[in-house]
């Protein structure tokens, strides 16, 4: 049987019907072959590790960031009212110093004690919806304590002619 | 090297002028060693560790770390992210060749506006006046412009014209009617109302009211391109006595 299986070529023996009727010793031997070929293929570049150096210089071509340019389109005396628009929008300066007074005339929108006021309210709420269960009875209860004179059952009051 | 610039700032440099990056002179122990970055703008190159001028003109600094040259110069070399004033020249299929007054004409997709689409084509013809931006501009490759930013919005560019008055000043003179707080912009606004679309390219368009408002406009900011600021100002204010 031996005898029969060296005059086999190793190719023939590599291939998957013939593995089954080899016998321990041949199938190592070809696998360590296998192995070799596969670390001598395996190959890698003898260079020295390059070390990129950390560029301190960096180039801009245009003038624009260097100079702090404005935007191209300009329009004076409301000649182009789209255009002055669109210069208060794209021209950073102008716009920070419009807005400071802006913010000052925006608060009036909103009143402080307004705004207290939902924000009492909306304290009150989380704060329930985070207390645990038990938790959650006690403070109902405490509101209630607070509030029990006005809460009480609403009725229906007939208008007085 | 961060020192040897900012001895020489506002001093005149040529191009072949050098700043090399100091080797550790002095070697101070007390303070941290920090890594100087630059930015050097047009005018300087960088080569190696080394800077390099290459234009003559005037040192300038920007706080913290921005270095570049001031330079008077007429010829304009695109730059990524520069707007500037196009001429439609032909229409090549899915792209419109622009003259934007450099070496080479700057190519613009018609998708390159705001709305367009593969079936909404813009209208734009040959010969039309487009205020665009440069989105590749290196020195090896054919320009390429945009009329839309990067959220996809016109934001001012794209078509405009018709009724004004397209002429070329020097790109220096471009940059001072630009700079945040210029003299330039500040006297124009006293005359009338009008309008300017300033590429930096150094093209200027300029509509007003009437014809005549436009060509004073025009040859005003033509003649002002060589004068003091107190020239500048008297010559202003002569046409603003004879105009109103």
């Amino acid at each position: 049987m031996s005898g029969d299986s060296t005059k086999l070529s190793r190719n023939l023996l590599r291939m998957k019907f013939m593995q089954r009727g080899l016998d321990a010793e041949t199938k190592k031997q070809l696998e360590d072959e296998e192995k070799r070929i596969i670390s001598d293929e395996h190959w890698y570049l003898d260079l020295p590790e390059l070390k990129a150096k950390e560029n301190l210089i960096m180039e801009e071509k245009s003038f624009g960031p260097c100079e702090e340019l404005v935007f191209g389109r300009i329009s004076f005396r409301g000649f182009n009212p789209e255009v002055e628009k669109l210069m208060e929008l794209l021209n950073p300066k102008q716009k920070t110093e419009t807005e400071e007074v802006e913010t000052g005339r925006m608060q009036t929108d909103v009143t402080d004690e307004e705004m207290a006021q939902r924000y009492e309210s909306l304290v009150d709420s989380m704060k329930r919806k985070f207390a645990k269960k038990r938790q959650r009875a006690a403070v109902e209860e405490d509101v209630n304590m607070n509030v029990t004179n006005t809460n009480g059952k609403r009725v229906f009051l007939k208008p007085q002619d | 090297m961060f020192s040897a610039l900012q001895d020489r700032v506002g001093q005149i440099l040529l191009p072949g002028d050098e700043f090399c990056s100091d080797t550790d002179d002095t070697i101070s122990l007390s303070e941290p060693v920090k890594s100087e970055k630059l930015v050097c703008g047009p005018g300087l190159r960088r080569s190696g560790a080394r800077l390099l001028v290459c234009k003559s003109g005037v040192l300038r600094h920007k706080p913290p770390n921005v270095f570049w040259i001031d330079c008077q110069q007429r010829r304009y070399v695109p730059a990524r992210g520069e707007t500037v004033i196009g001429i439609v020249t032909a229409k090549s299929g899915d792209v419109f060749k622009v003259d934007v007054g450099g070496s080479e004409q700057a190519s613009l997709s018609y998708l390159a506006f705001e709305g367009a689409t593969k079936r909404n084509r813009p209208n734009v013809q040959v010969g039309d006046l487009l205020f665009a931006q440069f989105i590749v501009a290196n020195k090896d490759m054919e320009p390429e412009l945009a009329c839309i930013d990067s959220s996809g919005r016109a934001s001012g560019m794209g078509v405009f014209g018709g009724g004004g008055l397209l002429f070329r000043v020097s790109l220096g003179l471009v940059r001072r009617l630009l700079a945040p707080n210029s003299d330039v912009r500040s006297d124009l606004e006293q005359l009338f109302p009008c309008e300017l679309v300033v590429g930096l390219n150094g093209r200027v368009w300029v509509k007003a009211a009437s014809i005549q408002q436009t060509l004073i406009v025009a040859n005003l900011l033509q003649s002002s391109d060589a004068m003091t600021a107190t020239q500048r100002r008297q010559l202003f204010a002569k046409v603003q006595q004879g105009a109103l």
